[in-house]
């Protein structure tokens, strides 16, 4: 969510639809590797060093931020290597799948009143929806690797993601029910012009009123990503990486774009969901500077809802299988679902 | 319009041509992912007669989560790689049939009930879907509520005394 997004938000009033669309298309393929590097920089090398107390990388530019540029350039040399009995067809669609399902996220994810490639009326419902598809690339990569423990791993990601999907989806139900639309504009500028109790100081941001949809909506994103404390299907210790043990080269760099692009996005949705987006409770929500400013606010407002995942991951040891199951079916759904009911009424008494 | 008639044309043939691969290929998970084309291109379909609600809830549901337990299923019984997961095509011919019966009965109906229906091309809004759901099609809508909690229960149940306990 760089400044080009602003950009392609101010050109495309103005341009003709073919060359709008290429723009956007531009700008999303370059928006989705720039927040992964940035998410694996900042946080994976940079903050899990210092909770660690080492450095990290410091060699590959100034305080190793090129560090992660280095080691794309090293994956893209890799030789492409697939194993003998893999389902060559199948192997190789495998990470794409993921990817495309981490590109299509950003299509309606909003960094400013034009600054959004699409404004779809459904918005979070498509962004759920098109989120859940890279569980089928990972399922064909834990089939096509034909490695036992690729299919382990693609089978407990199934597992996993089919049960964090419903508290995922539940969770923003509150938010839904309280901004009273589906379209990511019309949350954020109801969270700008919102009150609270007749104050419009701050706005209204959603984390007040749906803080359980939050807390939910973060650990859902956790198992979802599948990163530790939830990181079952990829366990180095236990089945030496799951379904990406057999990859290597672009298709592995596919991978970890696709992991970090899509906790990226999730922290781009959960602040606009919750934290009131490019939007600042000042001024007026639809002047232009917007376009430009929007951005840079929504990359604070992701780098903390971030730097919050990460720190849980980096924090956390693994779960087991049936704990992870049982805290979404037995306390986050039933309690995402109690948080509905509790914004129903108050919706309807207030 | 033409260029919703190209796009139909387009989005069509590959959902025959992906769904004849389904039946004919001779991998259960090959027939499993062909699926999902299918059944993308059925949410393409109702993206482009403007139900955008129904076509990313096709999205969700059948391609999020059916398929994947399709996937899910297969890879946990069928898990030996060194046996070819094929499968044979003795019983094609009844197949065959019951599509063909299958396709009559459906456009027969289809043709019966929208023959003279001109199709409003203006997008629908989520708000205008759930406001006919909750107030026209209340009924039928809490009558699949309350099927679809039986099938759930008789699911569990038939689970749990399998187990023996």
């Amino acid at each position: 969510m760089t400044g080009a997004t602003a950009v392609s938000g101010l050109l495309a009033a103005e341009v003709p639809y073919w060359a709008s669309s290429i723009i956007k298309l531009g700008v999303v393929a370059l928006v989705v590797p720039t927040a992964a590097l940035i998410l694996g920089y900042v946080f994976l090398m940079k903050m899990m060093s210092f909770m660690q107390s080492r450095l990290g990388p410091m060699e590959a530019g100034p305080y190793g931020t090129l560090q992660l540029l280095a080691d794309g350039l090293k994956f893209l040399q890799k030789e492409d290597i697939f194993p003998d009995k893999a389902d060559r067809t199948v192997f190789a669609l495998a990470p794409l799948v993921v990817l495309i399902s981490t590109f299509l996220i950003y299509v309606v994810i909003p960094a400013g009143p034009d600054a959004v490639v699409a404004q779809l009326d459904v918005g979070v419902f498509y962004a759920l929806a098109v989120s859940s598809l890279s569980v089928v690339g990972i399922l064909m990569a834990g089939w096509a690797s034909a490695n036992k423990y690729a299919l382990m791993g693609g089978l407990r990601a199934a597992g996993q993601l089919i049960a964090y999907e419903l508290p995922l989806v539940l969770a923003v139900m509150g938010v839904v029910i309280q901004a009273g639309t589906l379209d990511l504009q019309k949350i954020v500028s109801a969270q700008a012009t919102g009150e609270i109790f007749g104050w419009g100081g701050i706005g209204n941001p959603f984390i007040l009123t749906q803080f359980a949809g939050f807390f939910i909506f973060l650990v859902a994103v956790q198992a979802e990503l599948t990163q530790p404390p939830f990181d079952m299907p990829v366990a180095e210790s236990e089945i030496v990486g799951g379904y990406q043990v057999e990859y290597t080269g672009f298709r592995f760099l596919f991978f970890f774009m696709g992991e970090f692009g899509t906790a990226f996005a999730f922290g781009a949705l959960a602040s606009v969901l919750f934290l009131g987006g490019w939007a600042l409770p000042w001024g007026d929500l639809g002047h232009w500077g917007f376009n430009i400013a929007g951005p840079v606010i929504m990359l604070v407002k992701v780098l903390a809802v971030s730097a919050l995942i990460f720190w849980f991951r980096f924090t956390y040891p693994r779960l087991r299988e049936d704990q992870l199951q049982r805290l979404a079916w037995k306390f986050l759904i039933p309690l995402s679902l109690v948080n509905i009911v509790v914004t129903g009424v108050f919706k309807v008494v207030l | 319009m033409i260029a919703e008639h190209v796009a139909f044309g387009i989005i069509a043939a590959v959902m025959v041509a992906s769904a004849l691969r389904v039946v004919t290929t001779r991998d259960i998970v090959h027939a499993a992912l062909y699926l999902v084309i299918v059944l993308a291109g059925v949410a393409a379909l109702f993206l482009l007669v403007g139900a955008e609600f129904t076509g990313i809830t096709q999205v969700l549901i059948y391609i999020g989560a059916v398929i994947v337990l399709f996937l899910f299923g297969i890879m946990l019984t069928r898990s030996d790689f060194d046996q070819d997961a094929e499968t044979d095509h003795k019983r094609k011919f009844p197949a065959v049939l019951t599509a063909l019966l299958l396709l009559a009965v459906m456009i027969g109906a289809l043709v019966d009930r929208f023959e003279d229906i001109e199709l409003d091309p203006t997008p629908q809004t989520t708000a205008q879907v759930s406001d006919e759901l909750f107030s026209q099609y209340i009924v039928p809508f809490e009558a699949v509520s309350v099927l679809l909690l039986a099938a759930l229960i008789g699911a569990i149940v038939i689970a749990r005394r399998e187990e023996g306990g």
